[in-house]
């Protein structure tokens, strides 16, 4: 490095690169902070009509419950809807297809409008290799923001599956960068009575979801940011 | 169920089911002599067994002897039909069975199976043996429940609904009420 009257051009550019960095990663932070604290909050009133909607269903049990829930929802209010299942899960998504399909038939529609179904690959199947898991798990964030940035929902539903995982996480990035505000609403499974699920446990501890439900009241007491609602089923 | 008259008994089955999974455990439990004598001397004349994934082939048996009618299948498309004309349903701890058949008031032995990596499911089936609405046990124990159980302990289930989920989802959106 030089002395003297010449400026060194080199360091100058690598302080205000170094500096450029930090900055940006205190504002992402602040901005990130901001987020957490903003979520679970209701929306002001006024602000939607209708919400587009990720509907994410998981093997068995999952699907049940989540159709459950949604047979309560207003569909003009969730609509357009997009239901996204792992792409060895052939069951869910044919479920759901029959659901909607009934859905239309009961209100003398004659096709299924602004309704979806994709399927989304796994991070990792049951039994696989660790160190593959690392390959396809990248594989599936890649795939999951190709999705989201396709659909950019305003409300994601979701109640257990791994497959949720990705699509949340990329949910809340997508809050912190502006790119849409969305709500996450997770119901953790009814058979998960005394322990969290892993991306429930996840999503409640770096308070991704917007608002996180358990069915069983030891597990409000354990996780006191939740909400208790009693068995779904 | 089936038709009384002088010369036959009204069919009462049991219906053992194991979903999607392999659960031999159970299957082979089921499938013992003693565990089948049992049954007769309780009253029921059919055995009918959904082996889902399972290698164990239980032993078919037409009954003309006297004693339990057999059989088996490995899937169907939905076994809301075996639930509903089964007196007995024995199933493994999956939440799906469970409440089909605690929806259809069906007595219900809940079977957990302790091979499966992160044994959840033990959970809920534990709760809801707690509260009454099923028995809970395992493969080797399967036979002592059959045989000291007292089905008139058996309280009703009431199905839940998500209703109040609903309604604190339109809230935060901001959406009406239904």
């Amino acid at each position: 490095m030089e002395k003297g009257n010449g400026y060194c051009f080199f360091p100058m550019t690598l302080n205000a690169t170094i500096l450029l960095v930090v900055l940006i990663t205190t504002f992402v932070l602040i901005r990130a902070l901001y987020v957490m604290h903003q979520s679970g909050k209701p929306l002001r009133k006024t602000a939607l009509q209708s919400a587009s909607t990720l509907i994410v269903l998981g093997s068995g049990g999952h699907t049940a419950e989540m159709l459950n829930l949604l047979s309560m929802l207003q569909k003009d209010k969730f609509t357009p809807r997009f239901y996204i299942a792992a792409a060895t899960d052939n069951m869910s998504l044919q479920k759901a297809h029959l659901m909607e399909k009934s859905l239309v038939e009961m209100t003398g529609g004659n096709v299924l409008e602004s309704v979806q179904f994709m399927q989304i690959y796994r991070s990792r199947e049951v039994g696989q290799s660790y160190i593959t898991s690392v390959g396809t798990t990248l594989i599936a964030i890649a795939h999951a923001l190709w999705i989201m940035i396709k659909i950019r929902p305003q409300v994601i539903l979701c109640n257990g599956p791994g497959t949720c995982l990705p699509l949340c996480v990329i949910a809340f990035l997508f809050k912190v960068v502006g790119i849409r505000w969305s709500s996450t609403f997770y119901v953790e499974s009814i058979a998960r009575v005394r322990r969290l699920s892993l991306s429930g446990l996840l999503l409640y501890k770096l308070r991704m979801a917007d608002q996180f439900f358990v069915q069983w009241p030891q597990l409000q007491k354990k996780y006191p940011r939740a909400h208790y609602v009693g068995c779904l089923m | 169920m089936g038709d009384t008259d002088d010369c036959t008994k009204a069919e009462r089955t049991v219906f053992v089911t194991v979903g999607t999974t392999c659960f031999d455990a159970l299957v082979k439990a089921a499938d013992t002599q003693e565990f089948k004598s049992e049954l007769s001397a309780r009253g029921y004349t059919h055995l009918l067994f959904q082996i889902g994934r399972g290698s164990y082939i239980p032993t078919k048996s037409t009954g003309e002897d006297g004693s339990l009618v057999v059989d088996f299948f490995t899937f169907s498309s939905s076994i809301a039909d075996n639930l509903r004309s089964a007196s007995l349903v024995i199933s493994h701890a999956g939440s799906g069975s469970i409440f089909e058949t605690l929806r259809l008031r069906k007595p219900l032995i809940v079977v957990v199976n302790e091979d499966l990596m992160d044994n959840h499911q033990s959970e809920l089936a534990e709760e809801l043996a707690e509260r009454k609405h099923l028995f809970c046990t395992l493969p080797q124990t399967l036979y002592q429940t059959i045989a000291t159980m007292n089905l008139e302990s058996l309280l009703p289930y009431r199905p839940g609904d998500a209703a109040p989920v609903a309604k604190l989802i339109n809230r935060f959106l901001g959406f009406p009420d239904d």
